[in-house]
């Protein structure tokens, strides 16, 4: 075929940046012999005044940021159209829009969507994600001067998608991103989200929570690029991990540029192992060139079960079973209930608190 | 009429150079009503003998008996313990992160009673308890211990104790870390429970402080894993005078 990549070579497992993923999972998404079909995979469900989807001829609308992702750059290779996403400048968009796929086949697709956050908007933004896909998926968020977007990318994938994901944000002065990753399903997960400033004042909020049972392997890859003066962010993703051969990876780049004084960041990762055979890895990076700094600082923890807060509640009568799920549960919380949706932070719980069944947990 | 009876309870725990003995044949009987003071120097046992007759898996039971009303205690799972009418206010309350006391305690009721208490009801019930304790509403909204006072998580202790109504409380140290005021709210919240029950108390303390609002029957002294002397009230004040030299050095 004649729109196959040229000069790409797909990774071998021993680059750093693919050494923890089982390539030979990824269902052909970077197998140079295999073209990639292009789908406008993105819907709104709740059309909201405000905010308007176009689908783009991909020549028309370059991508805004540059990736040295191999899997954007095999998607990009391969985008026809682009589904373009605005929030109308001085909007308030009260009800949050709610993303639903379309049109995946479950063959090896690409998808890219560039959401535009006029001046001084404010959005929610849901994402979900179900159903089988064999997906290369990239989201650029452009949020102009005193934005807020508060973007929540749901995983929900059924057992044997395949999503390799960028979600990656450009803000620009006094700006404001939050972001809500939430990973429950599909067979391997990797998502990249990640962060540049365009301005001082900006800010990002990165939350994530990831549980992978038997054989899943669900990976976040975070990068926060302070290279503007600042800018504020943080990073807190919680995992919890239960089954055989189950597999998390957590990244944390944050990168600190010399012309970034006045940085203010601070990352996290929790991870909670509930039963043997699983494996949490978690890589906190933090490289700083400037001294003149609000703060910049990182932890990491993997740890079992905590059996004093077990016994706690089983000496008032609670069985294990349940004061178990309401541990995990309230783990788990922290993250949730900043989705402030009431129906999805149900559904989510009773994902979990099914697949904990399942794998007797 | 219940009966708490501990015979000859020999406890050890895991250490790095094997098993350490704790508990060297504790017997101790309490009934319903009866109010029974531990005391005893740091290191003697007296939080052993509370955690391992709630059941806590780091303690290793290896010789003696425990029964409530004839039933083998040590047999029961932690909550089974808690459901026979078994309650224990800790020491050092645990935080559980991301569970809201309202939540918590919800649970922990409808583990006890056997049915989920009934909503209207039960809301009235824990606002009065927690006015009687003296804790501000917006407590219940607030995750189980995290970030609590330490004044704070003794009267979330006593809390569950007015909610939970069990047959005996052991209070293991519900005087350490309060001042005067806390503990007065705190002693009264004991009374009020035994006041209004059938309750029998082992009242587990270092200092003669708080018997003077939670009065005891009989005053068991705690020393080396076991009990050394037994007597009433008056033992208290001999304690509060002399110390616990003669039981370490002997």
């Amino acid at each position: 075929m004649s729109t196959l990549t040229t000069n790409y070579l797909a990774p071998t497992g021993r680059e750093e940046a693919w050494r923890f993923t089982p390539l030979a999972r990824v269902g052909g998404l970077l197998d140079s012999s295999i073209a990639l079909e292009s789908v406008n995979s993105v819907r709104i469900t709740n059309a909201q005044p405000g905010v308007t989807l176009n689908v783009v001829r991909a020549a028309d609308l370059a991508a805004l940021s540059i990736s040295d992702d191999l899997a954007t750059i095999r998607a990009r290779e391969f985008i026809e159209e682009v589904t373009h996403i605005q929030v109308a400048a001085n909007s308030q968009i009260s009800e949050p829009l709610i993303l639903e796929r379309i049109g995946l086949t479950g063959k090896p697709q690409a998808s890219r969507t560039l959401i535009s956050c006029g001046v001084n908007s404010h959005a929610t933004i849901i994402l979900h994600n179900s159903g089988e896909a064999i997906l290369a998926d990239e989201f650029e968020f452009d949020l102009a001067s005193g934005s807020t977007l508060t973007f929540v990318s749901l995983q929900e994938w059924s057992g044997k998608a395949v999503h390799l994901g960028r979600q990656h944000a450009i803000i620009a002065r006094d700006a404001t991103f939050n972001s809500i990753v939430v990973t429950v399903g599909g067979s391997l997960v990797r998502l990249l989200p990640t962060v540049e400033f365009s301005g001082p004042g900006s800010s990002a909020d990165l939350q994530g929570l990831y549980f992978a049972t038997d054989g899943q392997h669900l990976e976040h890859r975070l990068h926060v690029d302070h290279n503007f003066p600042n800018a504020k962010s943080r990073v807190n993703y919680k995992g919890a991990l239960a089954g055989d051969k189950a597999h998390t990876v957590w990244i944390g780049d944050v990168y600190i540029r010399s012309n970034a004084e006045g940085t203010d960041t601070y990352e996290l990762n929790r991870n909670l192992l509930l039963s043997d055979g699983a494996r949490a890895d978690s890589v906190p990076n933090l490289e700083i060139e400037t001294g003149e700094i609000v703060g910049a600082g990182h932890a990491s923890t993997t740890g079992r079960f905590d059996d004093e807060q077990l016994f706690y509640l089983s000496s008032r009568g609670i069985p294990a079973e349940i004061a178990r799920r309401l541990v995990i549960r309230g783990f788990f919380a922290e993250i949730v209930g900043k989705i402030k949706n009431e129906e999805i932070e149900n559904r989510l719980m009773d994902r979990i608190d099914s697949e904990l069944a399942k794998v007797g947990a | 009429m219940s009966t708490l009876e501990i015979k000859g309870l020999q406890v050890s725990v895991a250490t790095e150079s094997g098993f350490t003995e704790i508990l060297r044949g504790v017997d101790l009987t309490i009934k319903s009503g009866e109010t029974h003071a531990i005391m005893g120097p740091n290191g003697s046992g007296k939080s052993t003998l509370a955690y391992s007759i709630a059941g806590h898996p780091k303690y290793t039971i290896t010789g003696g008996s425990v029964t409530l009303d004839g039933a083998d205690v040590l047999a029961m799972s932690v909550d089974e313990r808690a459901k026979a009418g078994l309650f224990l206010a800790m020491q050092y309350p645990v935080e559980v992160p991301g569970v809201s006391v309202t939540n918590f305690l919800r649970t922990a009721a409808t583990a006890i009673r056997g049915e989920a208490p009934k909503v209207r009801t039960w809301v009235g019930e824990v606002k009065e308890a927690m006015k009687a304790l003296n804790m501000d509403t917006n407590f219940a909204e607030r995750n189980v211990n995290e970030g609590f006072s330490g004044g704070e998580k003794k009267r979330h202790e006593i809390l569950q104790l007015e909610l939970l109504k069990p047959k005996f409380a052991i209070l293991d140290e519900t005087d350490s870390g309060l001042d005067v005021d806390a503990l007065r709210i705190v002693s009264e919240g004991v009374n009020r429970v035994k006041a209004n029950s059938d309750l029998g108390i082992m009242l587990i303390t270092h200092y003669t402080r708080i018997l003077r609002y939670i009065k005891p029957d009989f005053v068991h002294v705690f020393a080396a894993g076991k009990i050394v002397e037994e007597g009433g009230p008056e033992l208290a004040d001999k304690l509060e005078e002399k110390g616990y030299a003669e039981y370490t050095t002997a």
